[in-house]
């Protein structure tokens, strides 16, 4: 392959996968700390990319829509804990499984009165939409660019609130000791509900980062919902630098997985099986990959705690 | 004890009611509910398998439907071959008998299960979950690359498999006590197998691996032993699902399905014999019913019936602490006392965290 | 009891015949939850619109629609199927969105005579030797649109292809039609994965193959990705992107915005084409439903009519199931796609156009048709048949 596409295809990768990022790393704080699977992330994705185009629809501004959609996301997120959530921690995480299902099916249902059954319109704004010719005659879009550089703030931010700040080191002690934090006169459904939040935040962030690339439509969140678990899984549950290195391994695997397999097939096979298997192997690389690394470490790459 | 006498009653009304389901709703004028309740018990079989080593092993496997789909294909592919006359890979002959595709589900689905259980078992947790669905996705991914048995589409079924007389899985009477008897071969065989040394074994596992192993068992042997028998039985209620769908593809092993599975373990009571025929009947009479009744309530309504499927499942989650069968025990109100209390309910350890 | 039972068995029989003669029953299963929920609800408010300028029955008979949500899966449609023939005792299913989950009810309904009027899934399965007297598809097959978009871009003289599609049979089905009348040059056929969110790889195969066009077939939410992130990379410019309707229908229009603006692509039907059934059609579409009928719209709305007329030509006789069937072949109804008329496989012999996207006053984009590609045009696999 032309060294010039290979690079092109290396960030494309990295690209994918920094937006896996932003939606994994809401999912692996409210994993790791609450010890909460909570399948309803995706939801809050979809929220939040519902609500960014909308605002931009009433506002003509993408800056102010993600300030105002952000927010809102997570207090979908407060709501959802308060009502449904808090009383699930200490339980079994198949009890968690089967509540947050039920979570998923009355979102969708509710984005579909709320906002129809079509599809939403959702563009990077005027001063994204351009390309810039990072790579010569590859020009890149600017707004991809732009998700590069979100996911790299929200990753030095969480990285920032967990490792220097008093909120984040009564997170980490919630995640590993609870009586003990509960001892000390800390409110720890308190913390809970903002890490809930943070969490919720998180992915209404990414709702509305890839809202521009992606179909704002319902049921969006499911989509990438799977591709998030396998990335928090190999990155390791609890870890935000866990989640960041799986990310980016999925986004680089699924990518050359796409470019590479389907040529290299059809070197040995004729070209219309090798087109079939190419794409299936392709599907399959990122979870050969999961199964690989739960095989020869069942935790993950970067466990969390303990 | 009151509870379980009171669970013996209704595990004897439960039986009574599905003997005599068929011959009541033929009478009644609805045959639907005769191959409705074929379907469910077929479903019952799969999440009932997946009951045995999810409930009584302690592994929650999030790709069970793989195996569904695996018996199911079995019996989808040698359909194709003996429809067309052409030999699978060149060797083996299609057939639609039904001697031959029944037990050939199961060998085959216990045959994937192998390899895949030795690989998932050295994993628990988490991990166990995620990496039974990568093995599941990868197989579902295989079944929409057979272009051969047209990828995505799948395979239309027109033939049932053929049994001797008196057994036409054509007649739905015929087809449901089939169903049936599968269901309760299967669950007499998981009451003996768990109250067996093999069972006290893959029980003692689930609590406390280390303390097994201290005690000269593998526990790794069990639990594979457990996972084999238990993609087996699922290959067979693919293939009986098939039969009765008429039809089988690759949305047969989609993890939405062996969530599904899932669900109606947990909604039914993990780790209960009959919990899963409760769970399943419950979901998937509430999936048939809940838009009809909205239906009936504003015109229109029933398109939005998710809505309220989602709430009761959570409610069920949130106030029915050990499923269906915790009802059936008498538990809600004790359940609800609970709640309001901060301690553990009774019997049940605290889950020990990571 | 033995004879208790089949005593039984002939109650039930009695009591299962469909309601009295003069009612239509009509199993309506189509996605209306969750993701691909769009098509399915447009499929349902023509078919619905249909029945109204119907005068509220169809052939005559007092017609009633049963709805059901088949989720998008194979194995709901043919529980939905089975109930809604076992127990409503349904004359007519329609209302498939999805070719597998049409392949999937086929042999529930064939086994029990039911018709299936598909208004959309038209799979190569059942259009050569696997056609069945009981499928009947008033849509098109499914390679149809893209035969007339190899056939436009043969005419339009361009010669280096890059043609991708899912990987699936509707998506093989759709780069085999292409190149049955594009006998340029392929650079390239991709298949890609189902469902797939992120396009950036396949963009840059794209550039790098410098092609002088493509070809793309990808239905719903993969289409909508793939249209904003080829103009986002700024491929729109340079290279010309041609699809199938599907790949541009107004349900997709409104969610890719300006990415779509000018671009060509192959259908049946547009919303302006010249007739007088099109503009009530659309006309009391818009004042019902508040928005720009899709393809689907279309489809469902002519599947109302098609069988309005069909059952009338039965005489309203719905218990001769292969009297019926003669009367859909030869039905005639004033479809809002123009002439139309059934080939010996059950799949529609009719005209298909070029549209482009323009933008109306108001900001809405829509299709504007700007020739015809093929007149009377039926299917490659019409021969295959049997019937």
């Amino acid at each position: 392959m032309d060294p010039l596409l290979l690079i092109e295809q290396s960030l494309n990768g990295f690209q994918l996968g920094v937006m896996l990022f932003l939606m994994a790393a809401g999912l692996t704080l409210v994993f790791g700390v609450m010890d909460m699977i909570n399948l309803a992330h995706g939801s809050f994705y979809m929220v939040g990319a519902y609500l960014t185009a909308t605002f931009v629809g009433l506002f003509d501004s993408f800056l102010l829509a993600v300030v105002l959609a952000v927010p809102l996301a997570a207090l979908v997120g407060v709501v959802v804990e308060l009502v449904a959530l808090r009383t699930l921690y200490g339980r079994d995480h198949l009890d968690q499984v089967l509540a947050t299902f039920g979570l998923i099916l009355f979102f969708n249902e509710l984005v579909k009165i709320v906002w129809g059954p079509v599809p939403l319109r959702l563009t990077p704004p005027e001063f994204l939409a351009g390309q810039v010719e990072l790579i010569p005659g590859a020009p890149y879009p600017a707004f991809r660019l732009a998700v590069i550089v979100v996911g790299i703030a929200v990753g030095a931010f969480l990285w920032y609130l967990i490792g220097r700040t008093r909120l984040g080191m009564l997170i980490r002690a919630g995640a590993s000791n609870r009586e003990m934090v509960t001892a000390l006169g800390v409110d720890i459904a308190r913390i809970f509900t903002a890490v809930f939040a943070l969490g919720a935040g998180l992915a209404g962030l990414a709702g509305a980062m890839a809202g521009p690339i992606l179909a704002v439509e319902v049921g969006m969140g499911e989509h990438i919902l799977i591709l998030t678990f396998v990335v928090i899984v190999i990155g390791g549950i609890g870890s935000v630098k866990g989640a960041f290195v799986g990310a980016v391994l999925v986004g680089m695997v699924d990518t050359f997985g796409r470019v590479l397999l389907p040529t290299t097939l059809k070197l040995f096979l004729d070209p219309s099986t090798a087109d079939g298997v190419g794409a299936s192997l392709a599907s399959m690389a990122i979870y050969i990959l999961m199964a690989a690394v739960l095989f020869f470490r069942p935790r993950g790459l970067f466990p969390a705690h303990g | 004890m009151a509870g379980a006498r009171r669970r013996k009653i209704a595990l004897a009304c439960l039986l009574g009611f599905l003997v005599l389901l068929p011959p009541v709703a033929l009478a009644a004028g609805e045959p639907f509910y005769v191959s409705l309740f074929t379907r469910i018990l077929i479903t019952a079989l799969a999440a009932a398998s997946l009951n045995l080593i999810l409930g009584f092993g302690g592994m929650v496997s999030f790709g069970h439907a793989a195996f569904v789909g695996i018996g199911g294909y079995v019996v989808g592919i040698a359909f194709v071959h003996a429809s067309d006359g052409t030999l699978f890979l060149g060797l083996l002959p299609g057939t639609v008998s039904g001697f031959v595709v029944l037990p050939l589900a199961m060998i085959v689905a216990g045959l994937v299960a192998l390899p895949i259980g030795a690989i998932c078992l050295r994993t628990t947790g988490i991990s166990f979950i995620m990496i039974t669905l990568a093995f599941a996705q990868m197989l579902y991914y295989l079944m929409i690359s057979l272009r051969r048995y047209n990828g995505q589409d799948g395979i239309a079924v027109w033939q049932r498999s053929e049994l001797p007389w008196p057994i036409d899985l054509d007649d739905r009477m015929s087809f449901y006590y089939v169903a049936l008897a599968v269901l309760l071969a299967f669950l007499y065989g998981t009451h003996r197998m768990v109250n067996s040394r093999f069972g006290r074994v893959l029980r003692a596992a689930k609590d406390n691996e280390r303390r097994v192993r201290a005690l000269g068992f593998h526990a790794y042997r069990y639990k594979l032993a457990a996972f084999v028998i238990a993609g087996a039985a699922a290959g067979l209620s693919g293939a009986l699902l098939v039969n009765s769908t008429g039809f089988v593809g690759p949305s047969y092993l989609e993890w939405h399905r062996s969530g599904d599975l899932i669900v109606m373990v947990v909604l039914g009571g993990v780790g209960t014999l009959f919990g899963p025929v409760l769970g399943a009947g419950a979901l998937m009479l509430l999936e048939e019913f809940i838009p009809e009744l909205l239906n009936g309530l504003a015109d229109g309504l029933g398109e939005h019936w998710k809505i309220f499927l989602g709430p009761i499942l959570i409610l069920i989650v949130l106030y029915a602490r050990r499923g269906l069968m915790g009802l059936v025990d008498g538990s809600l109100g004790g359940s609800l006392l609970r709640r309001l209390r901060p301690e553990p309910p009774p019997g049940k350890p605290p889950r020990r965290r990571r | 009891m033995r004879s208790l039972i089949l005593t039984a068995g002939a109650v039930a029989l009695m009591a299962a015949t469909p309601a009295a003669a003069d009612e239509l029953k009509i199993g309506m299963i189509t996605t209306l939850s969750g993701g691909g929920s769009g098509l399915g609800i447009d499929i349902r408010d023509g078919f619905m619109l249909g029945l109204e300028h119907a005068g509220g029955s169809l052939g005559g008979l007092e017609t009633e629609v049963i709805e059901g949500d088949d989720e998008r899966s194979p194995e709901v449609a043919v529980q939905l199927a089975d109930r809604m023939i076992e127990r409503d005792g349904v004359h007519i299913v329609t209302g498939i969105v999805w070719s597998n989950l049409a392949l999937a009810i086929m042999p529930t309904l064939a086994r029990n005579e039911v018709l299936f009027i598909s208004p959309n899934a038209g799979p190569s399965a059942l259009a050569g030797e696997g056609c069945s007297p009981y499928f009947f598809n008033v849509a098109w097959q499914n390679d149809n649109n893209h035969e007339a978009m190899g056939q436009h871009v043969q005419n339009a003289g361009f010669e280096r292809l890059f043609i991708l599609a899912p990987n699936y049979p509707a998506g093989q089905d759709a780069l085999t039609g292409f190149q049955r009348f594009y006998t340029g040059e392929v650079v390239e056929e991709l298949y890609t994965q189902l469902g797939q969110l992120d396009y950036a790889a396949e963009l840059a195969q794209i550039r790098a193959a410098e092609p002088d066009a493509v070809f793309f077939f990808l239905p719903g939410g993969m289409g909508i990705n793939f249209i904003k992130q080829y103009e986002q990379a700024g491929l729109k410019d340079e290279i010309p992107l041609f699809g199938p309707a599907f790949s541009f229908s107004q349900d997709i229009l409104g969610a890719v915005g300006e990415a779509a603006l000018d671009v060509y692509n192959t259908a049946q039907w547009s919303p302006d084409l010249d007739n007088p059934a099109n503009a009530r059609f659309v006309e009391d579409f818009v004042a019902t439903y508040e928005r720009i009928p899709s393809l689907y719209a279309s489809q469902g709305y002519d599947a109302a009519l098609l069988i309005d007329a069909a059952v009338t030509a039965a005489g309203g006789d719905l218990d001769d199931t292969e009297a019926l069937i003669a009367a859909f072949e030869t039905a005639e109804f004033d479809s809002v796609r123009g002439d139309f008329s059934f080939n010996t496989n059950h799949f529609p012999i009719q005209d298909f156009h070029l549209r482009q996207i323009v933008q109306l006053d108001d900001g809405t984009l829509t299709n504007r048709l700007v020739e015809t590609v093929f007149t009377e045009h039926g299917d490659a696999y019409a021969q295959d048949c049997s019937m």
